[in-house]
């Protein structure tokens, strides 16, 4: 799908672009960094490539132009994605694309924060993830990943203004735009309303906010450089750890992006437990989100209906499942650590159908009631427009009346068998994102169900002894079997050179890995690209001019999880 | 309302030590410095299911000035420290710390440049729970433990604790 863009590239920029390449079937085109904003700018308004889904630094040590910076773009109209790469060297700069895309700014600053690679004319290129007091740049190959800084004292967002004392307004001081009118409050990290690490810093005229800056990496807990430590099958319990909430969305995805760089293609039966524990991860997510969202605006007795259907889906599927509550574990690079339990298929349809009387009660709670109307429509509304440009993906998009779903769009893992709707919402304010989640519960029980149906005995792993350990029996009873064994345990499994984006449908909208390898069973870059980072990225902007309490409420429904914006 | 003070049995004698510890252990307010993945367990104690409440630790204080028992839940990240420093410094006497999950006690499986290697490098801990995360279960048990440990303090217990940690 891709190639039709590569050509039109070619057409328009000659010999400007340097190479073409194609690996496991996406195409990448390497541009000199000064024709970056030009090339970007043609394949936003000429390709109709809307949104710049990530910016992903790597690092060849080897290399003159020893970084390589990879802008993956999408046309969400033409179901295309192309990957513009830029080359560049240690001390020289690029042009910000930041006044093309949104999503830029924030995602520069993290290469620029983890690699050292300046963006010229960036409007804020300070660190993002490591703190400000940190000296080199962590993903660099020849950072020692033991090598921790402490930080003294935390950085100040806003440049103080003179305030009096926590006084909302100095009745001796006049005018409109005075700042002696104006309070700065600090929220976070440690804020029961921010669900997680983060923090924001607002300036606040009465309880109206004026400024907002917010600021992240409070969990940054160097997933990518873990795993360029680590086997390809290490980095699996790594994975549980991004969205904590639905970690068996996020091992299923990062299985089947290595998977795509090895060409392999799992076995009928894994694929389908793999599509019904995912959906089984988005209702608890969904769930948590809204819970956690209501009790936020004061609906207390929601989080009891909801949090006691996931505690259920807990206790009686996940963990005979796979042995653990929350850090599943469960896919593997070929297939999954093992079967189903007996009893399975019972023990889901009995939570389906739980969870289904809990979403009738919670949405009779809330549907028309008149606080939560109050507190949610025409608050925090984000165009569609705009919503691209910051990456959105996911429900958070989709509240705006946009169907775009990984599941749809590119499907995966099967999905095209299974028959499912997209919701969709209007307004793109804080209620339409509730309710596109509610939908989508009902939703994935369906596609469940469907995936229940047509369970048939298999095989779950690959029959393939360079990817998938082999069986117990072989181990202890033949020397083939042992060595087989130990060498994908201590060598890990050999994936080849080249590079592969996989994405899926996360919890909170696309899930992408970018895998770079270089032969060796160690990864050579693992970028993940979560949905909550750009996401949050448009914050700022959408709680500026708001109420303080709305903010809380935009934060619990655009549902941020630290783990996964953090890394 | 008269207490008729003849007669024995409408009196009680103990110590002040155990009879104000008695006090304390059943009310520890709790203050969830939830950061990952263990503050969802954390929501899981708190919940119906596992209903905290009866051990006398529902009141969930998200204020160091009011509560008595810090709760460290997730990973401590370099970023985090000069923050959880100072949570715990504002919080009064006494004062006790539960480190909750791998992560809070040893650093967990993140030995790496932004990852603290345990809290107990900043602050003084309790109790460790052991776990990645722990159940609710396991939660619900050290908090007994703790209460076990309250009991058995003396008055001033976690001024003591920190001449200990100074020596
Ligand atoms: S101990 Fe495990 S579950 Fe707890 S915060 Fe650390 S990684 Fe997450």
């Amino acid at each position: 799908m891709s190639q039709k863009l590569v050509d039109s590239l070619k057409s328009e920029f000659g010999d400007k672009i340097v190479s073409v390449n194609n690996s496991c079937g996406d195409e990448s085109v390497l541009v000199p960094g000064d024709s970056l904003p030009a090339v970007l700018k043609y394949l936003k308004e000429s390709e109709s490539c809307e949104q710049l889904t990530d910016v992903i630094g790597v690092d060849y040590p080897e290399r003159t132009e020893r970084f390589e910076v990879n802008y993956l773009l999408r046309s969400i109209a033409n179901k295309s994605r192309i990957n513009v790469k830029v080359a560049v060297e240690e001390g020289m700069d690029i042009p910000t694309v930041s006044d093309i895309y949104k999503s830029a700014n924030w995602a520069e600053r993290e290469v620029f924060d983890l690699y050292g690679v300046k963006f010229r004319n960036h409007p804020d290129l300070r660190r993002i993830l490591c703190h400000h007091e940190f000296e080199g740049h962590a993903l660099r190959k020849d950072y020692p990943i033991e090598q921790g800084q402490f930080l003294s004292t935390p950085e100040k967002l806003i440049d103080d203004i003179e305030y009096h004392g926590g006084a909302f307004r100095a009745d001796e001081v006049e005018g409109e735009d005075n700042p002696f009118d104006l309070l700065n409050v600090n929220i976070g990290p440690s804020h029961p309303a921010t669900h997680g690490a983060l923090r924001i810093e607002v300036q606040l005229d009465g309880e109206t906010i004026v400024k907002a800056k917010s600021e992240i990496g409070y969990l940054h807990r160097c997933f990518e450089k873990e795993a360029e430590d680590h086997t390809w099958s290490q980095v699996m319990p790594y994975t549980d750890r991004l969205n904590y909430v639905s970690s068996m969305l996020n091992n299923c995805i990062y299985a089947s992006s290595v998977e795509k760089l090895l060409g392999v293609e799992v076995p009928q039966r894994a694929q389908i437990i793999r599509v019904i524990v995912s959906e089984l991860s988005r209702i608890i997510d969904h769930l948590v989100c809204i819970c956690a969202n209501l009790v936020d605006i004061g609906a207390l007795t929601n989080y009891w209906y909801f949090y006691n259907i996931r505690e259920g889906i807990y206790y009686d599927i996940i963990e005979p499942l796979c042995g653990s509550r929350l850090t599943t574990n469960f896919a593997r690079i070929g297939g999954l650590s093992h079967d189903l339990f007996d009893g399975f298929e019972d023990a889901v349809e009995k939570h389906l159908q739980k969870m289904e009387v809990a979403i009738k009660e919670v949405t009779g709670l809330i549907a028309r009631n008149r606080i939560f109307l109050d507190r949610t429509v025409d608050v925090g509304v984000l165009t569609t427009d705009e919503a691209l440009s910051y990456g959105y993906t996911g429900p958070c998009l989709r509240a705006t009346g946009l169907d775009y779903d990984v599941r749809k769009h590119a499907p995966y893992s099967g999905y095209e068998d299974y028959k499912f709707d997209v919701p969709i919402g209007e307004n793109g304010d804080t209620r339409d994102r509730i309710m596109v989640r509610m939908e989508e519960m009902y939703q994935s029980a369906s596609i469940i169900r469907q995936g229940i149906q047509k369970l048939t005995p298999g095989p779950i792993a690959l029959d393939n002894a360079s990817v998938s350990l082999p069986p117990k029996e072989s181990v202890y009873g033949s020397i083939e079997g042992v060595m087989n064994q130990f060498k994908l345990i201590s060598e890990g499994i050999k994936v080849p050179a080249g590079e592969a984006y996989g994405y899926g449908e996360g919890a909170n909208g696309e899930l992408g890995f970018f895998c770079v390898s270089d032969g060796t069973g160690q990864p050579h870059r693992l970028k993940v690209r979560p949905p909550c980072f750009p996401i949050f990225s448009a914050f700022d902007e959408i709680i500026e001019g708001l109420m303080i309490a709305d903010a809380i409420a935009i934060l619990g429904s655009i549902n941020i999880i630290a783990g996964e914006l953090d890394r | 309302m008269a207490v008729a003070l003849d007669n024995p049995s409408n009196f009680m004698t103990t110590r002040l030590r155990q009879a104000v510890n008695w006090g304390r252990k059943y009310s520890l307010w709790p203050l969830p410095f939830g950061t990952a993945c263990c503050a969802i367990e954390f929501m899981s104690t708190v919940s119906s299911y596992n209903d905290i409440s009866r051990f006398g630790a529902e009141a969930v204080r998200f204020s160091p000035r009011q509560s008595d028992l810090l709760l460290v839940a997730g990973t401590i990240s370099y970023k985090q420290v000069p923050i959880l420093k100072t949570i715990y410094a504002q919080m009064c006497e006494p004062k006790w710390v539960i480190s909750m999950g791998a992560c809070a006690s040893t650093g967990g499986f993140y030995n790496n440049y932004s990852t603290l290697q345990g809290i107990d490098k900043i602050i003084p801990v309790d109790y460790y729970v052991a776990g990645c995360p722990p159940t609710p279960e396991n939660l619900l048990s050290a908090l007994v433990s703790l209460q076990d440990r309250v009991q058995n303090e003396g008055l001033v217990p976690s001024a003591e604790r920190h001449q200990q940690v100074i020596r």
